[in-house]
């Protein structure tokens, strides 16, 4: 419970961190903190218009993909606290669950019958495909290290270990923090900001929703960033009391946005054909996990 | 002789151009230009009489710093052979020519609509069943994009046809604007109403096409500028040149989302576009070149300010290009992505500096100069080989330095300015002009015709995106589609330049 409201007021500000971090970056001053989540809101208050060419699936897809984000992160625990569904295995429903809204997201687009819309679905659907692989191996690495099966439980375990532990924490930040660059179509593999179709992923596919379903997609990133930096601050909150543990929480997530909005600023992004290479990279990182786990555990000659 | 020689904003009377039959004009200029590298077809146009067309083909000697001009009489509904059968610089020309005047050509290999003008000769066709190259196969599909451009919001249709996201054939249509620029110019008979449609043309070419107009002018009626104009056209037009090019290095590194580069170069626009505000009143030096005169001396005050300008911008752009001239996100989005090879820009005619990083040398400063580019120094061009996005940007970055150094060569010695006045303007009687000028973009040709009376009786405007447009077409062949903003932007070619 408490992880959920805390990823909630995470997204409200998240956004407005990584622009102000890019705006400082490049010499200007930028908007207010709230502003990316008062033109959410302004989104939220208007109706909808749906091209006549489109079908039953493109009105409910936003609405499955948004609450197929809002389903994972009931799964996320804060430190010694478990989230609101937590089981054995619950990794895999975590993946999927998020896999189904993108699946949604993408035959919607196709919906549309736009050539650019095509164009980004058969981009984003290589690019996630190719990210499973990542975080399966760390997630898998970690429920081997610590022989259990569940967010909670692993969590929980990972955090009474060895030094070896933040290691493997540190590591596995790396990965998670670019697979949440790739997965909300952040720079280096997308550039939300672009305005050129052709270049475009996430953006060209979501071009004909409009009003309250564009509000939700475009609320979606910040829930989804505001859930993977959750992820990543379990690794580093202990079974520390909650009066420590929700400050660091929220430190971690501001580091987070920090770091985002800096490798947005300092660089160009990928050639399209670079891409799978660049995501290739994630797991073989994430494989350096699954065989540091396997020389920690002996099993490894 | 099968041409009239002459030179770069020379005068000549319309009775001397050689008027050949249709073969021999074809032979002789179709000769002129086979395995000669250094000429290219800057004009080939028509012109209406009462029951037949004239036809004027102009070709540069880059070496020679000649022009050769010939001229052809043809019946209105002739069936011809086309030059563009074997040489492909006339291609867009020998369009035109069919468009307005419909001449048949059995022979050309893509006799399309040109650019729908208002006074084209068949009125059946509209734009909206251009003949669009398509293929049925089932593997590959098409992209259509625009009309209305994404960014800078002028239309053009560009048609993909990819294999996935690689891009098998582009094909560009334009005409969506139907000005009718070259109408207006025989329309509009006051001198300030002309100047104000040549500052027109191209809104990001404004001093390149009103000093082109101003030459011609003056050397149609026989006016010689005195160095106070020529200085500052001279100054105006590289200044213009470092402007753009430097929006355009912004404008590149937003299409490859580098953030630093775009707000910085955009930054360093300001200034320099800022200086023509303080010079002649408007940012985009509509109203700085007229003929015969300027209205806003340049005062040692705005040198002083100028060479302020300077300072401050080449530190902070000397040490924005090295950074992204070396980072290694940036040199992988723009190195062998876009390649046109130095024959391709051969065949198609490319201009100015697109032609250049192809390794033409290509460049009205160095081969037809005017105002003071031989006089106050020797112009060099700078000539890339590779052909690919980076040789258009590095020589952007590069041309710049040379412009800025220009520009303070220029400032060492200014003249004294006159008090303006209106000259009394009035062009000979039939005469023959045609004036070149090396805009930022390339090649700018202005070409005026009088009658007996000394009116004018056609006025042509070639504006160089009318080469290069086909160039870019064939640098994004088997390129990412992706990649074409970025081909695209390298290039930067105007729109209302072509649809005049």
């Amino acid at each position: 419970m408490l992880s959920l409201l805390l990823i909630i007021l995470t997204s409200i500000f998240f956004m407005g961190i990584v622009i102000r971090t890019k705006s400082l970056a490049s010499g200007r001053k930028g908007p207010g903190i709230l502003q990316p989540i008062k033109d959410i809101i302004r989104l939220w208050k208007k109706g909808s218009v749906y091209s006549t060419t489109t079908s039953m699936i493109f009105q409910i897809a936003p609405t499955i993909y948004f609450s197929s984000i809002v389903m994972a992160i009931l799964m996320i625990p804060l430190g010694n606290q478990s989230g609101i569904i937590s089981f054995g295995g619950d990794f895999v429903m975590f993946a999927y669950l998020l896999a189904l809204g993108k699946f949604l997201m993408i035959i919607s687009a196709l919906d549309t019958g736009s050539s650019f819309e095509g164009m980004g679905a058969s981009r984003e659907a290589l690019f996630s495909m190719l990210v499973e692989p990542a975080f399966f191996i760390i997630i898998g690495s970690l429920a081997l290290f610590t022989g259990h099966t569940s967010f909670y439980e692993i969590f929980s375990t990972l955090n009474y270990g060895s030094y070896i532990s933040y290691l493997i924490g540190a590591l596995a930040t790396f990965v998670l923090v670019l697979i949440a660059m790739i997965e909300n179509s952040r720079m280096p593999v997308d550039d939300p900001k672009t305005h050129l179709e052709l270049t475009m992923v996430h953006e060209v596919m979501i071009l004909d929703n409009s009003g309250f379903d564009l509000g939700i997609i475009l609320y979606a990133t910040p829930l989804k960033f505001a859930m993977y930096g959750a992820l990543i601050a379990n690794f580093f909150i202990g079974a520390v009391p909650l009066e420590i543990s929700i400050p660091l929480f929220f430190s971690i997530q501001i580091i987070f946005a920090i770091i985002v909005g800096i490798l947005e600023s300092f660089m160009a992004r990928f050639r399209m054909s670079h891409n799978p290479q660049f995501i290739f990279l994630l797991t073989s990182v994430s494989l350096l996990i699954f065989f540091g786990v396997l020389l920690v555990l002996g099993k490894f000659i | 002789m099968n041409y009239l020689e002459m030179y770069n904003n020379q005068t000549v009377s319309i009775n001397d151009i050689p008027k050949l039959k249709y073969v021999e004009f074809m032979e002789s200029n179709l000769q002129l230009l086979k395995n000669k590298p250094e000429r290219h077809c800057v004009n080939y146009f028509g012109v209406k009489n009462e029951n037949n067309i004239t036809v004027y083909c102009c070709i540069a000697d880059d070496n020679k710093h000649q022009l050769y001009i010939s001229s052809s009489i043809l019946a209105s509904d002739a069936t011809l052979s086309s030059l563009t059968a074997q040489n492909h610089n006339f291609e867009k020309f020998e369009r035109e020519i069919h468009e307005n005047f419909g001449i048949a050509y059995f022979d050309h290999p893509w006799l399309k609509p040109f650019r729908f003008s208002h006074n084209r000769s068949d009125k059946n066709i509209s734009i909206a069943d251009y003949p669009f190259y398509s293929t049925e196969s089932e593997e590959l599909h098409e992209v259509g994009v625009g009309p209305i451009h994404a960014g800078i919001i002028e239309p053009g249709h560009f048609r993909f046809i990819c294999n996935g996201e690689q891009i098998l054939h582009l094909e560009i249509q334009l005409g969506y604007q139907h000005r009718g620029v070259e109408q207006l110019f025989l329309h509009k008979t006051k001198l300030l109403e002309r100047a104000t449609l040549a500052e027109n043309i191209a809104g990001d070419t404004t001093v390149g096409h009103t000093t082109t107009f101003s030459n011609l002018w003056e050397s149609l009626c026989d006016f010689t500028p005195d160095h106070s104009l020529q200085f500052s056209r001279t100054l105006a037009l590289e200044l213009e040149r470092i402007a753009i090019h430097t929006g355009d290095l912004a404008a590149i590194c937003a299409d490859i989302a580098y953030q630093l580069g775009n707000s910085v170069y955009g930054r360093l626009r300001t200034p320099i576009v800022n200086f023509f505000q303080e010079w002649g009143g408007n940012r985009f030096a509509k109203g700085l070149i007229r003929p015969g005169k300027i209205n806003f001396p340049f005062t040692p005050e705005l040198a002083q300010r100028l060479s302020d300008i300077f300072i401050a911008y080449e530190r902070d752009f000397n040490e924005m290009s090295e950074q992204f001239f070396s980072l290694p996100s940036v040199l992988s989005r723009l190195e062998k992505t876009g390649i046109v090879t130095s024959d391709e820009a051969l065949e198609i005619g490319m201009v100015g500096i697109a032609a250049r990083s192809s390794g033409l040398v290509r460049d009205i400063r160095y081969s037809h100069p005017n105002n003071l580019y031989i006089k106050s120094f020797m112009h060099k061009p700078k000539i890339k080989i590779q052909g690919d996005v980076f040789s258009r940007v590095k020589l952007r970055e590069e041309e710049i330095h040379q412009s800025i150094f220009y520009c303070k060569k220029l400032l060492e010695n200014i003249p004294e300015f006159k008090k303006p006045e209106n000259i009394p303007f009035s062009p000979g009687s039939n005469k023959f002009t045609l004036a070149l000028t090396e805009g930022w973009r390339g090649e700018i040709c202005h070409c005026a015709i009088t009658d007996e009376n000394g009116n004018l009786k056609n006025y042509k405007i070639k504006d160089p995106s009318h080469h290069n447009w086909m160039a870019l077409a064939q640098s994004v062949r088997n390129n990412e589609i992706s990649d074409f903003p970025v081909c695209n932007k390298s290039f930067n070619l105007s729109y209302c330049g072509h649809d005049l």
